[in-house]
């Protein structure tokens, strides 16, 4: 499963995950304290700071703002409009930068450390029964299933487009469903014959 | 075998609003051939057929391995950053749309599967998810709560077709496999 972390030595990489994030949690609390131009600007000027100093490969990785450009340009033409073009600039500059570092800490922390660092996050919901153990399940579960899915969809796809020479229809996504949920109690049964959601030893106990 | 189903079923909604996000995205030919994304019709779909604790777990599941990483949504978006954006009250939404979606299809147990559906998906998958979005839209980009909401009335259209799509839906796998339709299984 492709994750949007990549691999690296740079002082972002090798910095504690939980730091990262309250740092991260700290400048986004104080934005909303600091509601001028300039702490924005200089929030910008951090994470533009943080993506070149990973090289070539940072300064590419800014491209994962690109799809939000175009509604930050409504939201300053909106205030535009509005007569009141600084104010949106402001919030442009401030969502962008957010954006940009929220998505630095993405970049540099992969996905083990980040579940480690959030990981404590759940120790309440162990009183309704949700075990360390289940969670990794379920986890696995969802990213093995993200490609099946996939699959599934693109053979009936194929199917499709040989009898109507169109690729896709929402037509596709009833039968898709049925197949996939057949696939899914499937796996349900084959975990429950290998011990279970809780493992063979809970299952003698019980 | 019960909880290895729940289990099952939780990551397979999560995934399966994931897939719908990575598809291809269908053209609806009567919007002017304005794309949309599938991905909130796996919303509707989860409350709809898992109720609303199984189904707002799992897209609970869902936006936690956004958070941790993956791109799993619509466009291959992912990371914390996502939160960060304009739509992340959206995002958060989801969970509690799919949370009343469920509680409205259990209300309507003696309904028409079809009505009881469409009732549950517009409130829950509509309402409940543009009650979340719309504030912190609003309280992101400094509008006014009016402003927000009239911006975000171009998406109504498509999310109206998705629950004509999970009614359809719906109605089918009660047809084709009762026992997947959870809030409406007989106990």
């Amino acid at each position: 499963m492709i994750s949007i972390y990549f691999e690296g030595n740079s002082w972002a990489h090798r910095m504690n995950a939980r730091l990262k994030l309250g740092i991260l949690f700290i400048l986004s609390t104080a934005t909303i304290v600091f509601d001028g131009m300039l702490f924005p600007l200089f929030l910008l000027a951090i994470s533009l700071g943080a993506y070149t100093s990973l090289g070539p490969r940072g300064v590419q990785a800014m491209k994962a703002a690109g799809p939000l450009l175009p509604v930050l340009a409504i939201i300053i033409v909106f205030h535009w409009v509005l007569g009141s073009l600084g104010l949106g600039v402001t919030v442009a500059i401030r969502m962008l930068s957010m954006v940009l570092l929220a998505n630095f800490i993405s970049i540099t922390t992969n996905m083990d450390a980040m579940m480690l660092a959030v990981e404590p996050l759940f120790y309440p919901l162990r009183a309704l029964g949700l075990s360390s153990r289940k969670m990794s399940l379920a986890v696995a579960l969802v990213i093995r299933f993200v490609p099946v899915l996939l699959s599934v969809y693109s053979s009936l796809q194929e199917a499709y487009w040989a009898r109507t020479g169109k690729r896709n229809s929402w037509r596709l996504i009833a039968p898709f469903l049925l197949h996939a949920l057949a696939m899914a109690t499937k796996v349900a049964e084959a975990i429950y014959a290998r011990g279970g959601v809780d493992g063979y030893r809970h299952r003698l106990k019980g | 075998m019960q909880k290895e189903l729940s289990l099952v079923y939780i990551c397979f909604f999560a995934a399966l609003t994931a897939a719908l996000g990575l598809m291809p995205k269908f053209d609806i030919a009567f919007l002017g051939g304005v794309p949309i994304t599938a991905q909130t019709l796996g919303i509707m779909l989860a409350g709809a057929m898992l109720g609303p604790w199984r189904g707002s777990l799992s897209i609970a599941l869902l936006l936690l391995l956004v958070a941790v990483g993956l791109p799993l949504l619509a466009g291959g978006r992912g990371g914390i950053a996502v939160f960060y954006g304009p739509s992340g009250g959206f995002l958060v939404g989801w969970i509690f749309g799919a949370m009343v979606t469920g509680f409205i299809m259990q209300l309507t147990k003696g309904w028409n599967l079809m009505l009881g559906t469409a009732f549950a998906a517009i409130i829950g998958g509509i309402g409940v998810v543009y009650l979340f979005g719309i504030p912190y839209l609003a309280l992101k980009a400094n509008l006014t709560m009016w402003q927000a909401f009239t911006g975000s009335l171009v998406y109504i259209p498509g999310d109206l077709v998705k629950v004509v799509a999970s009614v359809a839906i719906v109605q089918t796998v009660a047809r084709g496999m009762p026992s997947a339709i959870l809030t409406r299984a007989q106990a």
